[in-house]
Order: structure tokens, then sequence, then C-alpha cells
């Protein structure tokens, strides 16, 4: 006779389990890719560490990126809910930032600088929605794949802002790949001097997460993605639209997106420079998979990543490594829970056992 | 101002377009068995890494292919796995090998970046090349070039042709129909997944050995791998049309270089993105040809259905779905 309370301790024991497996897994892969690269694998992950959680202030920079990773991860949790691979996300991101810089550019900061600030916000957000809508109605309408028009959007969002640093938004003298003009003080978000960290944009990566966790659980909206995420051929015999639910999803992704790219202009780089999504929106992607597309796992792992990220900029000043180690783990990581995942699955199978998890 | 040698031109077009080739021919025998392999991008990035780190260090032109075919087939291999075996999504597998690829590869390829390297030797074949215009365009190159030519038609053969390739085909199509003639379909998807990996890796060792030889961050082929992809659902999933396709491409890659001479009003960028919004139009209209209504208008029309029959090419039914035994 099995207890629902032994029940849960014994799931319990087997995520543990799975978790201390992929973590021992992963780190034997990384210390095997960084012997073949030449490097000391210990002192790579000391100096990730240091570089990341070394002080308060590198503390605040992994803040920073994990504010852009979260609000992604955030809109990528609507599309992945209906079954999209919504990888124009890095677009979306780039959109936001362009759309939200044209707002800043109007010069209008001498009057209301604040309600200029939370317009280019706003900006962002309708920016990265519409170039969300156009992979969205390229699925629905045009029978394109998503995972096809949105890459090709990002290439071309890339083009727009290459386009505009070099062309009608080209510093005063030379352009370069730099960016655009910073913009006056005045315009940037507000941020506390010694970390140079905004709570503002915290507030809104926290309303970003609690909207999103209520959409999804409590809304009709959130049901519907769910229902033809699940089982599309029941939902649609439901009389669901399939094809208009996936539009509202990619508007959400977009919007949250969209949110993030306008933050990375007004509240960190100040200006409008080629890399401005910094491939948070892929990397949103892997977040969104590792955190089993959990609204409140999701931050947890973005944070995991943001320290990856920030702490491996080390790598090229101390060890002579390229910075892409993160990028490495993070894959790796992904990649092994899924194996893993699969291998219990499979196991439990053939053992005729009944599986206790989703 | 360039000037137009059309010979030129079209010797460049068939010396870009050979990975292309190798990529799309790769990705549509492995799809045409029912697997995705969304990979290639990082696939072809990592194959071209190891393809120039080895034949730097073994100064061997052909330890460096043979590295970077491995390393190709290795990447699917995984997917095929994971999808198998494991039961995972073949796209999200895909998709994290895309981003480690690429990553793997910058990381490992790091000191091996900006360095001079061994590369593929030219190799005139003798007697074609004399052949006035087909000589010059086909058979001024080297044998990455003259295997990719050879390998259309030989792929395209061994699907339509052969016992082997009505096997793999039917595998893609109904694995369940093709178990009970006695045909494993895991076994078949993996040995397909492996013999497409090696041709996306030798499309990165051809890369990074042959067509912009040398390796560094970024390599140049960033992006290729997707061209690749969508361009097996350009060849409707047929590897000759696939290929044709790879040639269109490299085409208009070329083209862009002349026209970046022509119109130096133009920004470069618009240029360099210009394939990718191409690419979402092609599919655009593949998918409304494809449409019933659009097939119906077409009835009778002979003109517009001769047309609308160059863009027909369903995808193997079975795509993305493995097969489960019951």
């Amino acid at each position: 006779m099995e207890t629902p309370l032994t029940n849960r301790f014994e799931y319990l024991t087997r995520q543990s389990r799975s978790f201390l497996v992929t973590v021992v897994a992963v780190f034997i892969f990384t210390s095997l890719v960084l012997l073949v690269a030449g490097a000391p694998p210990l002192a790579a992950y000391y100096h990730i560490f240091k570089g990341s959680l070394g002080s308060w202030l590198k503390f605040a920079h992994v803040i920073k990126a994990w504010i852009p990773l979260t609000l992604c991860a955030c809109g990528l949790l609507f599309t992945f809910r209906i079954g999209l691979w919504n990888i124009g996300i890095e677009g979306q991101v780039m959109m936001g930032a362009i759309f939200s810089t044209a707002v800043l550019r109007l010069g209008l900061e001498s009057q209301m600088p604040t309600t200029i600030i939370y317009l280019s916000i706003v900006a962002g957000l309708i920016g990265g929605s519409l170039w969300a809508l156009i992979a969205g109605f390229l699925k629905t309408k045009g029978g394109v794949n998503e995972i096809f028009a949105g890459l090709g959007l990002n290439f071309v969002a890339q083009g727009i802002i290459l386009w505009l640093i070099f062309g009608p938004w080209k510093r005063p003298g030379v352009a370069s790949m730099s960016g655009t003009e910073v913009f006056p003080p005045q315009l940037w978000l507000s941020q506390l001097a010694s970390l140079r960290l905004s709570f503002s944009a915290l507030a809104m990566v926290f309303i970003s997460l609690i909207l999103t966790a209520l959409i999804l659980r409590y809304t009709k909206i959130g049901l519907n993605l769910k229902a033809i995420g699940s089982n599309p051929s029941a939902a649609y015999l439901f009389g669901l639209k399939t094809g208009w639910n996936m539009v509202i999803a990619m508007v959400f992704a977009g919007g949250f997106a969209g949110i993030a790219g306008s933050l990375q202009v007004t509240g960190v780089y100040h200006r409008l420079l080629p890399a401005i999504s910094s491939n948070y929106g892929y990397l949103a992607l892997l977040v969104a998979m590792l955190s089993n597309y959990n609204v409140w796992l999701a931050p947890l792992v973005a944070l995991f990543f943001a320290c990856l990220n920030v702490g491996s900029i080390q790598l090229p000043m101390v060890l002579q490594l390229d910075s892409s180690l993160s990028g490495v783990i993070q894959g790796a990581l992904v990649l092994a829970t899924l194996g893993i995942h699969g291998w219990r699955k499979r196991w439990t199978q053939d053992s005729g056992q009944r599986t206790e998890d989703r | 101002m360039t000037e137009l040698d059309i010979t030129i031109l079209f010797a460049g077009v068939v010396a870009g377009a050979t990975p292309i080739v190798f990529a799309a021919l790769g990705e549509t025998i492995t799809e045409k068995a029912g697997l995705i392999n969304l990979s290639l991008d990082g696939s072809i990035l990592l194959s071209a890494m190891a393809a120039f780190a080895i034949a730097f260090e073994t100064n061997n032109v052909l330890a460096g292919f043979i590295g970077g075919a491995l390393v190709g087939a290795l990447m699917s291999l995984i997917v095929a796995v994971f999808s198998i075996f494991l039961g995972q999504n073949q796209v999200a597998v895909g998709f994290v090998l895309t981003l480690m690829g690429r990553d793997l590869a910058y990381f490992i390829g790091n000191p091996y970046s900006r360095i001079q390297g061994p590369q593929v030797t030219p190799l005139s074949l003798p007697l074609l090349d004399k052949i006035p215009f087909l000589g010059e365009v086909f058979f001024h190159h080297n044998l990455p070039v003259y295997f990719s030519l050879l390998l259309i038609f030989l792929c395209w053969w061994y699907l339509y042709r052969t016992p082997y390739g009505l096997k793999l085909r039917s595998v893609g199509e109904h694995p369940r129909a093709s178990y009970a003639r006695g045909i494993s379909p895991e076994k078949l998807q993996l040995f397909y997944a492996v013999c497409g990996g090696l041709l996306v890796g030798l499309a990165g060792a051809t890369f990074s050995l042959a067509t912009k030889p040398g390796w560094g961050r970024p390599q140049g082929a960033e992006g290729t791998g997707w061209i690749a992809l969508a361009l097996v659902i350009f060849g409707g999933w047929n590897p000759a049309r696939a290929a044709i396709g790879a040639y269109l491409f490299s085409f208009l890659q070329v083209i862009g270089i002349y026209l970046q001479g022509w119109l130096p009003s133009v920004p470069a960028q618009v240029f360099q993105v210009a394939p990718f919004p191409l690419m979402i139009f092609t599919l655009l209209i593949l998918s409304i040809a494809q449409k019933e209504s659009v097939q119906i208008w077409a009835e009778g029309k002979a003109h517009v259905k001769a047309l609308l029959n160059m863009f027909s090419g369903m995808a193997p039914s079975a795509l993305g779905k493995p097969y489960r035994p019951d």
C-alpha cells in the first residue's frame, strides 16, 4: 500500500537523483571540452564563479543579463504552451529595441523625460509584437513553418539595425559598429548609482512573471493555448480557433521580447548597437526547455544561465579562452536533462512500472 | 565597375554552391527517412572547425575531410538516438545542438582562428576541361566540387532507382507498414541519420578547407545550415531539386557581390540579409501553390498547372514522427 506521501517522497528522490546525474554528466563533458582546448578545467570554473558572484558589482551584471532572459522566457511560455517554436524571439527583441530607440530619438527629453522613457518601452512592446505578428500570420495564413519564418525575420531585424546604425541613425562623423550616439542621461532608465541597476526594470520582470502565471493558469486564453497545444485535433473539434490562438500566443511572446529589447536600450546600453539582443532570445529558448516550461523555475534557470554568461566573460582575459564556453555548458545541461528524462521514461516503461510524473 | 564575365560568374556559382549541395543532399536523405536533423547550422560550423583543426595538425587535407564528416555524423546520430530511443522531440534536440555546435566550434577552435592552414588544391579534370564554356564552369575546380556533382546523381539514383532507396522512403512514409514488411524502421533511420550527417559534415569541411579556407569567429558559414534546411523543402524532398535550389541560392549570392559593386548607394547590409526574406518568400509561394483552392483554380490552365507542378512536393508522411513499436 502506497500513501500519497511516500509517493511524493519517491518522486522527489527520483527527481534529485536525475538532477545529480545531469550535473555530473555535464561536469564531466565540460571538463573534457576544456581539456581538449588545453585549459585547466577547475581554474575555468573558478573564474566563471568569481566573475559572476565574486562581488556585488558582478552580481549586478548578472541581474542585468537576467532581466531580458527572464522576460523572453515569459514570452516563450505562451508560444511553447500552444506548441509553437518561436525562434523569431531574437528578432522580436531587436525590433523592440529599434522601436524604443525611435521614440527616444524624437528629441523630446527636455519636456517630460520620464514619460518619454515609458512611452519608449510601450513602443518596444508594440515593435516586438508586430514582428511576432508577421511570423504568426506567415504560420497561420501562409503555411510557412514558424521556425523558418522566425529565423528569417531575425536576420532581417539584424539587417535593419545595421542599416540604421550605418545609415539614417549614424553618429555625427563616423558610423561604427559601436552603435548610435548615446542618449542624453535624462533618457536613461533611473538606476541605482552604485550598482547601475534599475529597480523599475526589476519591477517589470516581476510583474511579467506574475502576469504570465496568472494568464496561463487562470484565464480562458491560457486554457485555450494549453488545450490546443496538448491535443490540436480535439481542440479543433471543440471549436477552438487554432490559427487565431497561435497568433495571440505569438503576440504575447513578441510583447515580452519587445520590452526586453527596450530595456536593453533605455536601461543598459543607452543606445542602439548591433549586438543589442545579445542572443538572449535564443538562450531563453533553452531556459524555457530546461525549466520544463514552468513559470517559477524559469527565472531560477535564467539566473543560473546569466551567471554562466557573465562569468565566462572573464575567460578570454584570464585564460585566453573563448567566452562561448557558457553556451557549451548551457547546451549540455539541456541535452543531458532531455536525455536523462527520456532514459528514465524508457526504463520505467520497460520494467512495466507506472510513471508518477507528468 | 566590375566587369561581368559569364564564365567566371558561373564557375563561382558552382564553387560556392558545393558545401550547400552537400548539406542539402544530406538533410534530404535524413528527412526522407522520416527524421528531421535541425542541428545543421551548428553541425556545419563544428565540422568546419574540426576539419580545419585536424587538417592543420596532421597537415593532411583528407584527414580533415574525414574528421569533419565524422563530426557531422555524430551530431546527426545524437538527434536520432534522442528521438528514436529516448523519445525526445527532434526539433528540441536539433535546436539545442544548433546552438551548442556553434559555441563548441568557437570555443575549441579559438586557437586556430585566423591562421594559415592547408586547403584543397585545384585540379582541372583532363579532357573535360577542354569543353568550351562547360569545361570552364564545371571542370576547373577541385575534387569536392566534382564529388558534389556526382553525388547529386548518386543520391537521386539511390533514392528512386534502387531497392534500398525504396526501403528508405517507405520508412519515412509509413514506418508501421515497412515494419510489417520485415524492415526495422529504427535501424534504418539511425543508419540514414548517420549517412546524412556525414554529408553535412562534408559540407562543413568543404567550407573551411575549400570554399572559405580557414577558421575564425565568424567563419562565414553561419546561416547556411538554415538555408540548406529550407532548400530541402524547396526541393520537395527530391535531392536533385534541392541541389538545383542550392545552385540558385549560390547564383543569388554571387550576383549580390556584383550588385554591391554596381549599386554602391545600397547599404551592404541589405545584400547580406537578402537571402533570408527570400527564403521566407519562397516557402510562402510553395505553401500557397499547394493549397487546394489554388490547385482547383489552376485546373484547365496548362501553363499555370505546369508552373505549380514545379513547386509541388510533399514531405514524407512520417517526418518528425518517430516509429514507436507496439
